[in-house]
This record gives C-alpha cells, sequence and structure tokens, in this order.
C-alpha cells in the first residue's frame, strides 16, 4: 500500500527575512514545509529538541544555527550564544546536554583575533556549562558572505529523570512560571548595532539554564508540564505556540512579568512590545497549580533563579490565544511576532 | 516623577472608569472619535476599551501617517532604492508597508540598501559617513514629525551636505478631520485631540470643531489616565450642552503651540496644492513639500520617479475604516485575505491602524479568526 | 502618530549645538534641541522626545495639577460610594 505523500502547505513565493524570525512565518515554513516532508509520519509536535531511542535509551538531540550581528556585544558573543542556546533548548525538553559539535562558517578576510576570540568565549562556555565539544567542521565562503561568521551547533543529552514534558500535558489552572526578566538579549543586540544611536548598561542575559532546570526537575519535576526558553519572538511567541499546542488559552499579567528598567525605557523610546523581544538566559514553565510553591522555592533557592516568578496562568479562553490583563482591567491579546520587532515613531 | 507610570496608577483608572459610567446617559450611544493612530494604538495596548460602558464606541480616525500613504508614493519612493548608489532611510514604521513591487524591507531583502533609522537627523548623519553614496530619507508623519525633518534639512542646507534628500510624504491633520466631517454617512458626537501634533500646532487650529460643527473637542495624552479623563470631559461638555476646545494634554501642548517648531516648517516647507490621501481621495492644501530653496534636497527634483497612481483593490474598503464608517470587521477582506501578516491595505500593516489593532481584539472574540491565518 | 516620550536632559552638549543627552529609565541618547531654541532646556529639566528631538518641555506644575484633579476625582467616587453604602439613597 503506498501512503499518501506528505501535504506541503507553505504556500510563499520566496524566503523572506521574516521567515527566520521566530513569529509566525516561521512557523509556516517549519509546519508547512518541513516538517511535512522531513519528519513524515512523526505526529509529535515540534519542540526545541527531538527524544530518539537508540537501542532502549533515550537521549535527546537538537540543533541551532547562529546568525548574531554584531559578533560581540556586552555579556556575550556568538561563540557563547552557540554553546548556551543548544544547552538550553536540550534543558527545556527535559534534557541534560553531554556533547555538543559544532560547524564554523567562516568570511574570508575574517580577522583571525576575532576567531580566536569566539573560540575561546565557546570553550569558556562549554566548561561553565559542562558539557564537552565534541568535533567540529569549518568552510570558509567569499568575503561578502556569512556576517563575519555563521555558526550551527548540534547536541545530545540524556534525560534528566522526573520530567514529562508535553503540550498535551497542560491543563486550565496549571500556572505559569518565569524565571527572570525579560528582554535583555533583544535590547543589548538592538542597540549593540549601533544604528538606532541609544546607549543604555544593558548586557545579554545569556547563560546555562540548566542548573535552574535540574534543581525545578528535583524539587518539582512531578508538577512541571512544559517548558521553553522564549529566544526569538519573545514570551509572546512562546506562549501563543503552547496555547495552539494545547488548544488552552494563556493569561499573564502585565505588572507581574519583571523586566529590567533599561528594557523597559528602551521599548518605550522605540515603541517596542518587551513580550516579542528575544532571551537567551531565561525559560518559562508550566506548572501543575499545587506545585507552583516548590517549583517557586527551588527557583528562588537556585544562584540566578532569585527573580523567579509566577505571571499567569492557563485558562478554557481565550482558546489558542494569549491575554495580558493589567491591574485596573484592562486587557489585549498579545498575538504572536510577525516578523522582526520594528521601531516605531508613530 | 517619570511622567508615566503616575498616569497609569490602577486606583485612579479604576475611579475614572467608574465616572465615565456614572457620566454616561445609558439612553444615548456615543461615538467618540480618535483622531491620532497614537490613540488608537494606546487604547488597545491598555486594554481601555474594557473599562468602557458598552454604549461608548470609539471610532479611529485617519491620523495615522503611513496609513494614509497611497501605494504609488511607496512605489516612487522605492524606485530611488533600486538605484545601486542610494541609501533608502525610513522609520521603523514604514518597512512592512507593502508597494506593488514589494515592501522596503523586501527591497532590503533582494540586496537593496534599505536603513531603519530613528530620527531624520541619524539620516543626514548616515549621508556625511558615506560620502560615496547618496542617502534619501523618505519621511512621513504628521506636524509632529515635520518640523524635525525641518531642521534637519536647515542642517544640511547650512552644511551643503550634497548626498542627502527628503522624499517628502508630511501630512497635515486639520483637513482630514475636515473630510470625515465633511462626509455624509459620518456620525460623530465628540473627538480626542491629538496630543503631539498639539505640541506644535497648539489647540487654536481646533477651533472651528467646537465653534462651527459644535463637537466638544479635548487634546489628551497617551497614558490611559489622560485618555479616560478625556473621556469625562467630553461626557460633561456633552452633558451640559457644550462645545468647546479643552486641553487635557498641559503639561506638554502649549495652547499656541510651539512657535521655533512652525518657524522650521514655514522656512523650509510650502503647501501643495492637493495630495491624495488613501482611502480619503484628493484633499487639497493638505500636505507639504520642499521650497524651491531646498530643491537641492528635495528628492522629487532629483530623481525622476514614476509617479503612477495605484489605486486600492476595489474590495479593500480601506477609505470606509478610516472614516469610521465601517468597523474594521466589516470589510470583506478583513482576516481572510487581509491580516496583519499578509496586508493588502495600509491599515492592516501599520501597528496602529485600525485594522491591526482591531485584529487582535476581534482574536478573543471570534476564535475562528485564529484558524485563518 | 506619535511616538513621543519623556526623558530628562542629563547633559548638554558644548561641541555640538543645540544637542543634550536624554535619559529614559537608564536608556541614553543625543537629541537636537533645536525646536525648543525659543526657550531652552537645562540640565535636569524633563522633555518630550519624538524621533530625536525635544518637542515640548514637560510642565511638572500642570501634571501635578492634572493628577490632583484626578485624584480629587478618584476621592469624590469614593466619598459617593462610602454615602451609597449608608444605604440613605444616593445620586
Amino acid at each position: 500500500m503506498i501512503s499518501a505523500p506528505p501535504k506541503v502547505r507553505f504556500r510563499d513565493t520566496q524566503v523572506d527575512m521574516a521567515h527566520g524570525a521566530g513569529g509566525k512565518a516561521s512557523r509556516r515554513l517549519v509546519e508547512g514545509l518541513f516538517a511535512p516532508l522531513l519528519c513524515g509520519t512523526s505526529t509529535e509536535p515540534l519542540g526545541d529538541a527531538a527524544h530518539i531511542d537508540i537501542s532502549g535509551t533515550r537521549i535527546a538531540m537538537t540543533t541551532d544555527a547562529f546568525v548574531v550581528r554584531p559578533l560581540s556585544f556586552p555579556g556575550g558573543s556568538i561563540g557563547e550564544l552557540a554553546v548556551n542556546c543548544t544547552v538550553n533548548d536540550l534543558a527545556v525538553s527535559g534534557a541534560r546536554a553531554v556533547a555538543l559539535v559544532c560547524s564554523y562558517v567562516l568570511e574570508a578576510g575574517l580577522p583571525a583575533d576575532i576567531l580566536e576570540a569566539e573560540v575561546r568565549a565557546m570553550a569558556s562556555a562549554a566548561q561553565r556549562a559542562g558539557v564537552i565539544i565534541a568535533g567540529g567542521d569549518t568552510k570558509v565562503v567569499e568575503h561578502g558572505k556569512a556576517d563575519g561568521m555563521y555558526l550551527t551547533t548540534a547536541g545530545i543529552g540524556s534525560l534528566i529523570p522526573g520530567l514529562h514534558l508535553s503540550a498535551a500535558a497542560v491543563r486550565p489552572g496549571d500556572k505559569i512560571l518565569l524565571s527572570g526578566p525579560i528582554g535583555d538579549h533583544g535590547i543589548t543586540i538592538l542597540l549593540a548595532r549601533g544604528e538606532l544611536h541609544f546607549e543604555a548598561d544593558l548586557r545579554s542575559d545569556t547563560r546555562s539554564i540548566l542548573p535552574l532546570i535540574e534543581e525545578l526537575a528535583a524539587k518539582a519535576g512531578s508538577g512541571v508540564r512544559w517548558m521553553r526558553d522564549p529566544t526569538r519572538g519573545g514570551v509572546a511567541t512562546s506562549l501563543n505556540e503552547l496555547a495552539r499546542d494545547c488548544a488552552f488559552g494563556m493569561q499573564i499579567c502585565e505588572e507581574w512579568i519583571p523586566m529590567h528598567d533599561a528594557v523597559r525605557g528602551a521599548c518605550e523610546l522605540l515603541g517596542l512590545d518587551p513580550l516579542h523581544i528575544a532571551n537567551e538566559g531565561q525559560f518559562l514553565a508550566v506548572v501543575a497549580k499545587e506545585w507552583v510553591g516548590a517549583a517557586l522555592d527551588a527557583l528562588l533557592g537556585t544562584p540566578g533563579g532569585e527573580q523567579a516568578v509566577m505571571i499567569g496562568e492557563v485558562t478554557e479562553q481565550p482558546a489558542g490565544s494569549v491575554l495580558v490583563t493589567t491591574r485596573y482591567g484592562g486587557t489585549r491579546i498579545v498575538d504572536m511576532l510577525v516578523g522582526d520587532p520594528l521601531p516605531r515613531i508613530c | 516623577m517619570r511622567f508615566v507610570d503616575e498616569f497609569r496608577q490602577p486606583e485612579l483608572i479604576t475611579r475614572t472608569a467608574e465616572e465615565i459610567r456614572r457620566l454616561a446617559d445609558p439612553g444615548r450611544h456615543y461615538r467618540f472619535m480618535e483622531v491620532c493612530g497614537g490613540h488608537t494604538h494606546a487604547i488597545y495596548r491598555f486594554g481601555l476599551m474594557d473599562l468602557l460602558p458598552a454604549n461608548i464606541e470609539l471610532v479611529h480616525g485617519p491620523g495615522c501617517p503611513v496609513c494614509v500613504l497611497p501605494m504609488g508614493r511607496i512605489d516612487d519612493g522605492l524606485s530611488i532604492a533600486e538605484d545601486p548608489k542610494v541609501i533608502f532611510a525610513a522609520f521603523g514604521d514604514m518597512m512592512r508597508v507593502p508597494g506593488t513591487h514589494g515592501s522596503p524591507l523586501e527591497y532590503k531583502a533582494r540586496g537593496m540598501d534599505v536603513r531603519i533609522v530613528y530620527s531624520p537627523s541619524d539620516a543626514l548623519k548616515l549621508a556625511r559617513n558615506n560620502p560615496e553614496k547618496h542617502v534619501m530619507f523618505f519621511a512621513i508623519g504628521f506636524e509632529t514629525t515635520a518640523p524635525s525633518t525641518a531642521l534637519t534639512l536647515m542642517r544640511a542646507k547650512a552644511e551643503g551636505i550634497p548626498n542627502f534628500s527628503v522624499f517628502c510624504n508630511h501630512v497635515t491633520i486639520i483637513p482630514a478631520i475636515r473630510a470625515i466631517l465633511d462626509s455624509p454617512d459620518m456620525r460623530i458626537d465628540a473627538f480626542i485631540g491629538p496630543g503631539h501634533v498639539s505640541t506644535v500646532i497648539g489647540c487654536r487650529p481646533y477651533g472651528w470643531i467646537a465653534s462651527d460643527e459644535k463637537k466638544p473637542i479635548a487634546v489628551s495624552g497617551f497614558e490611559p489616565l489622560d485618555v479616560l479623563q478625556s473621556i469625562v470631559m467630553l461626557l460633561r461638555q456633552l452633558k451640559d450642552g457644550k462645545a468647546i476646545v479643552e486641553n487635557n494634554y498641559k503639561r506638554v501642548v502649549p495652547w499656541e503651540g510651539n512657535r521655533a517648531a512652525l518657524k522650521a516648517i514655514g522656512e523650509v516647507f510650502e503647501i501643495r496644492p492637493y495630495f491624495e490621501w488613501r482611502g480619503l481621495g484628493f484633499i487639497s492644501q493638505s500636505a507639504l513639500r520642499l521650497k524651491e530653496s531646498y530643491a537641492q534636497w528635495d528628492a522629487e527634483k532629483r530623481f525622476s520617479v514614476p509617479g503612477v497612481r495605484v489605486t486600492d483593490p476595489k474590495a479593500a474598503q480601506c477609505g470606509e475604516v478610516l472614516k469610521g464608517v465601517l468597523k474594521p470587521a466589516q470589510c470583506k477582506l478583513f482576516g481572510k485575505e487581509c491580516t496583519p501578516e499578509h496586508p493588502i491595505g495600509a491599515l492592516m500593516v501599520s501597528s496602529e491602524g485600525s485594522c491591526a489593532a482591531y485584529y487582535s481584539y476581534a482574536l478573543r472574540k471570534s476564535p475562528e479568526l485564529v484558524q485563518m491565518t | 502618530m506619535c511616538l513621543a516620550i519623556p526623558g530628562k536632559i542629563v547633559e548638554l552638549l558644548d561641541e555640538e549645538r543645540d544637542t543634550a543627552v536624554i535619559d529614559v529609565l537608564g536608556v541614553r541618547r543625543r537629541i537636537d534641541l533645536g525646536l525648543l531654541a525659543d526657550d531652552p532646556p537645562i540640565k535636569g529639566d524633563w522633555v518630550l522626545i519624538h524621533v530625536g528631538f525635544a518637542m515640548s518641555k514637560i510642565s511638572e506644575v500642570d501634571a501635578l495639577d492634572q493628577l490632583r484633579m484626578l485624584t480629587e476625582l478618584g476621592e469624590q467616587q469614593a466619598a459617593m460610594e462610602e454615602v451609597q453604602g449608608y444605604g440613605l439613597g444616593g445620586p
């Protein structure tokens, strides 16, 4: 019997920047083109990492590409991002990163000292995160391509005991936890590009969130339903993805969302919504109500988790959407990001 | 005092909303137009519609300079960008607005030099730093933004910067309000007046709205308390049978406006005899262009542009929505062919356009819209 | 139209005429004071910033005035509710 060919639902005529921005267009590309053709019969919702069975042992695997401009910025650089991102993707899928491999695509003319700085940054990040860099590959492309360098990684890890994560396990009444202040990374990068001529004392929040997740798993693992790191597209995009996957609503309270002053200031000046700004050192966790106390205690008591907070809960309505409420009773729907966040003057 | 949080105090917001409910006559249906796109944005951002009684309807006005820009003007501006020596500089608001052959961002993706700037002075800086290229600043905005473009041009002239020009789409607010009020299918009871335009033009230009059209108008700030308090003022005026111009944004709006800003506009710009507004048609004396003395910095004189008039698809009802005659959801294309991700009309592209703002709000009311995307 | 944000002048630049550095919650930028030439602001003043230009000085007096009106309105509301709560029959 011949099985039906996978249905490609991607109708866009060309690839645009929006397809890589982490919002709706990205999702359309992944769900409409990549998934049907590459993942074929798999019915698993697409997550940050895949869990694969190898001769009876389940391991987690993930991959990521890093296209960052500028290469180096306050708080980090592309090499560090590469390691932390990979570790984090595995962590939010419930796995402890063990090893990663890395591919360098280098632009001819890239100064060697810049390359060395990135390799050193990668090495220290790997050491801090407790992962080994098991190998890699290098390619060089003509001057004018690769913006200096592009990195890709693939990471593997072992499953953290006690964690069973799935959007399908999420229920109304579950609480939404956030590990710390949002917007640091995205705003830092935007300012570091230098095109808008703003300055602020802000650093990227890039770090491994594995220690926080391991502590969470140890103290409240049974109650954790789902996790994600809100990178490109921000908290709004991650929660919208969950809302779609579980067909429930997400209700978060504006005033409970932690943010550094400078992020707030930059967003006000540029007309940006902090909920759409990328984060590289935070995660969202949906936790069953009765486990929230233990979950928050675990995070608050771990270095780096001091600002963990509950920001909202899963609700029946508005099904498939994310609602932001305020203390005075105003509400708004916040949608997934359409393209990159753009400053506005109107 | 930061002049922001103080106007977002939850307790005061709740109390002001209660006063609105107390003042609104239950037997009456109120239609208040907020002219300015910034107010549209603020209303949705702060969820203010949730705080109003059902008989107060907020109608979004034409004060969105991106929304009223005809597609032909975007095409003209982008045709200049096709020149490899040109850097096309514009505010972020313009980047996703579709022209016939794509938006500025799409032009950028195809290899043209398109840059986002926060300020017209940054565009001039680009010109200073890139002497081998020509920087063309695609200027948009009402009277709030025109003085900044004007000052930038004055500086360009004073310094004799040869590789800088402005493609001017500045429009003026009073003719737009007049066009709304002249429209036969209109019924607006009162106006929430533009806040930041008024820092330049002052409150005097709105006098005819009160004296001739007999409509109350409260010039308003953009924080929740500003908007809600302005609504209180309008309700009070209507209750008392009054129609006057009130300045509810005194902390930044001088009654007489900003003389230096008006002087800069007068130095650099002159009024076009007429200009096409998307959705509203041709309005006389409603837009600015560079004076002859600034011809060297006028992109429309330095470059030849197609100048083709592009009409909107017949099915797109941007005009009626702009005039407040139709609600966004009543446009046949809304939520189907026309979504924020795939906008047909500019009201869906600009985040403060009525349709884009309403789209998110509508998502909650009609979940089936979610499936359409 | 139009995003304009209050910011505090933290530095007036000598080397660039009509230029100041403003601060909004720790975010800083140079802005042009050319539109306030008739009544230039000084360090410590708050101004309304739009597209990198100062549009207007912010009057603390007027802001406080408005807040006072709002608070009084709030108190009036609260007083009325209290009276209604006594069951004496209100407005």
